[in-house]
């Protein structure tokens, strides 16, 4: 069947969408930009909301980001607000983990936090994009400190156990040889005519000129081993001083191998909006943005109580719950209107009187696995040995990946990285191991590109999100059919109940969908009480 | 989830897309445990929230059912609906476990943790009862 012009067409077609696969999305992203989209999440700006009723009353549930906001801008529009939360604390899944703390999950496994002091990890939310100006709008508002996360390290390791001998590559060696491949390709297949249909002569030239110039190509369009691509990829011997300080250029990786191994997926993953750069940390913990937003709300928050019912008629609503903190004794809540953040899976067992359709969105969507793994090191032996400073490593083991603290670079004396970090089918098998097992495979894993990791381990903690009681899963996980049937219902307005949090966004995982979601919310609910909608 | 099933089965292809999500690490999930038994499946799948004993849990006013003695297994196409579609909180497997793994490790729960329902599951019919489930790209 094959006739010789048919396998040309093919191999075109095929490395056309190699190209697509990284090149298409700035393509992309720029055209986007320059119509004025994409520029950042939907956020305009603080709500302004003002002219409540004087005696209003609104109750939240949940005292995480999106629960907390709810409470801080509806107290300034003139209601009456309270929170109940079911934790100890509040924060939510905004939350970090340092010596001393205790973690105890489903199952009855409980682990104490060993890190020496002023070490920490996220086990939730980690980084933040520069877009989710949401967030970044009330973190500035509320005091919060930040600064750079590390996200894409061109000196991390990228492994595959089934690709370069199971040798671990350096993430600029990868990136400079596919880009080098790729543009060398293609400038020679236009270069030899090969392209003719696709490219028109005015195109060419600049075609060859472009990709000479992205992909560190020699004049003759060659991607080849030399002092060209060693600026790109690293040299063998590294450029030095004196009598001997020429360089000798590194050996390129096998072509063929690049494209079959896939790890070009970890190139792709880093030009994804969510992971451009500039991204942010809180200095100190992810959780200082809860404890922010906490410093905001706190006279209006009660902690330690469990929901287990909320019942709402034309004139208002009644939350049911146990307050743990006095023996787990019932009370009732009542409000004119109520902003529930609670997790959808919790939320969907509990005795929620709303419409059919916003019983069935509730129901609706399932919560995705993940698992964290932080590990404590005597030294910063991914710098002091690697010169690796913040970023990530991938592998295609279990545990995903690798990340150096993006703080606290070049001190002295122990330090904790993201041993490992799970979704999908991994985030299950590792939930389902006892604490000791999780952390004996991070470190069992991780050794396949920092054998420092035995001598060098401290202690450890892992945090399975389908096993923490307050939110049984990680975020949201809508399915395509799931949200065209349900989301609008999920938003709407019940009665006299509004959901937030970030699973009523298109930001699903992110906090920023937990802010977006809160502001339209209140927004819509303040409407609502004036009689306006 | 469908797309990582397929590229799963692939031994060269590491971080599969389409299993998005978010503040995760996104299109980069790890590889999946070889899973050919029932209970193969119920160690490295289910029991990250059933639990290894089958009994379950219990959390803030919400619970993750025990399987354990569960008189809801008695119709294996109960479970079968519920692994393939979700369930609250619980995903889709829809697009995670083939036919033979979903029939297999429902032979296993309905025969072990106190429950004794025998009679076998035959793959085709948990192939007739798929749903079309896609994930959000993210």
């Amino acid at each position: 069947m094959a006739s010789p012009s048919n396998t040309h067409l093919q191999t075109r077609r095929q490395l056309l969408g190699r190209i697509g696969a990284l090149a298409g999305s700035v393509a992309l992203y720029q055209a986007m930009t320059s119509m004025g989209h994409a520029m950042g999440t939907d956020f305009s700006g603080p709500p302004k909301l003002s002219g409540a009723q004087k005696g209003t009353s609104v109750l939240v549930l949940g005292a995480g980001l999106a629960g907390m906001l709810s409470a801080y801008e509806l107290r300034k529009a003139g209601y009456d607000v309270k929170i109940i939360e079911f934790q100890t604390r509040s924060g939510g899944r905004n939350i970090s983990l340092r010596g001393g703390d205790t973690v105890t999950e489903l199952g009855g496994e409980t682990q104490k936090v060993g890190f020496a002091p002023g070490n920490y990890i996220n086990p939730g939310p980690w980084r933040i994009p520069y877009h989710h100006q949401g967030l970044l709008y009330y973190c500035r508002e509320f005091g919060v400190e930040l600064e750079p996360f590390i996200e894409l390290n061109h000196n991390s390791w990228l492994h595959s156990t089934g690709s370069f001998g199971g040798k671990a590559v350096r993430y600029r060696e990868l990136a400079a040889d596919f880009t080098g491949f790729t543009a060398e390709l293609l400038a020679k297949a236009v270069d030899q005519h090969k392209l003719d249909d696709l490219v028109s002569a005015d195109e060419v030239a600049h075609l060859k000129d472009a990709m000479r110039g992205w992909g560190a190509l020699t004049p003759d369009l060659a991607y080849t081993k030399g002092n060209i691509s060693a600026l790109r990829r690293g040299f063998e011997k590294p450029q030095g001083g004196g009598l001997n300080g020429a360089p000798v250029p590194s050996d390129l990786l096998n072509r063929g191998e690049i494209w079959k191994s896939g790890m070009w997926n970890w190139m792709a993953f880093h030009e994804r909006l969510d992971m451009q750069t500039t991204m942010f940390q809180p200095v100190g913990g992810m959780d200082n943005i809860g404890k922010a937003f906490t410093r905001q709300v706190k006279d209006l928050l009660q902690l330690n109580c469990k929901v287990t019912a909320i019942h709402q008629d034309d004139h208002g609503v009644s939350v049911t719950y146990h307050d743990m903190q006095h023996g787990g004794v019932v009370r009732h809540a009542q409000a004119d209107y109520c902003v529930c953040t609670i997790p959808l899976s919790i939320l969907s067992q509990l005795d929620v009187q709303v419409s059919d359709g916003m019983k069935a969105a509730i129901a609706a969507v399932p919560y995705a696995s993940s698992v964290k793994l932080g590990l404590e090191f005597k030294r910063r032996f991914w710098e002091e040995d690697d010169q690796i400073y913040g970023g990530i490593s991938f592998t295609d083991q279990p545990i995903s990946q690798v990340s150096y603290p993006s703080h606290g670079i070049f001190s002295k004396g122990p330090a904790v990285l993201l041993g490992g970090y799970m979704f999908g089918p991994a985030a299950y098998d590792f939930a389902g191991m006892t604490p000791q097992e999780r952390l004996e495979q991070g470190l069992r894993q991780g050794l396949a590109f920092h054998p420092q990791y035995r001598k060098e381990f401290l202690n450890g903690v892992s945090f399975a999100w389908s096993r923490v009681p307050w939110t049984l899963g990680c975020c949201s996980m809508w399915s395509e059919e799931a949200r065209k049937t349900h989301y609008k219902t999920l938003c709407s307005i019940d009665r006299r109940l509004v959901l937030a949090g970030e699973h009523a966004s298109y930001v699903g995982c992110w906090q920023e969908g937990a802010i977006l979601s809160a502001l339209d919310a209140v927004t819509r609910l303040h409407k609502r009480a004036l009689g306006a909608a | 989830m469908r797309k990582f099933l397929l590229l799963s089965a692939l031994v060269a292809a590491v971080a599969p897309a389409g299993f998005a999500r978010a503040d995760s690490a996104s299109a980069i999930s790890g590889k999946m445990e070889a899973l050919s038994s029932g209970e193969a499946t119920y160690r490295h799948v289910c029991q990250s929230c059933h639990m290894a004993d089958g009994q379950g849990a219990v959390g803030a006013g919400a619970q993750i059912p025990a399987l354990a003695h569960n008189p809801h297994l008695q119709a294996a196409s109960y479970p079968v609906t519920v692994i393939l579609n979700g369930y609250g909180a619980m995903p889709w497997f829809s697009g995670l476990l083939n036919d033979r793994q979903v029939a297999d490790v429902v032979d296993y729960i309905r025969t072990h943790f106190g429950n004794h329902y025998t009679d076998k599951l035959n793959p085709s019919e948990v192939a007739l009862m798929r749903p079309h489930l896609t994930a959000e790209e993210q």
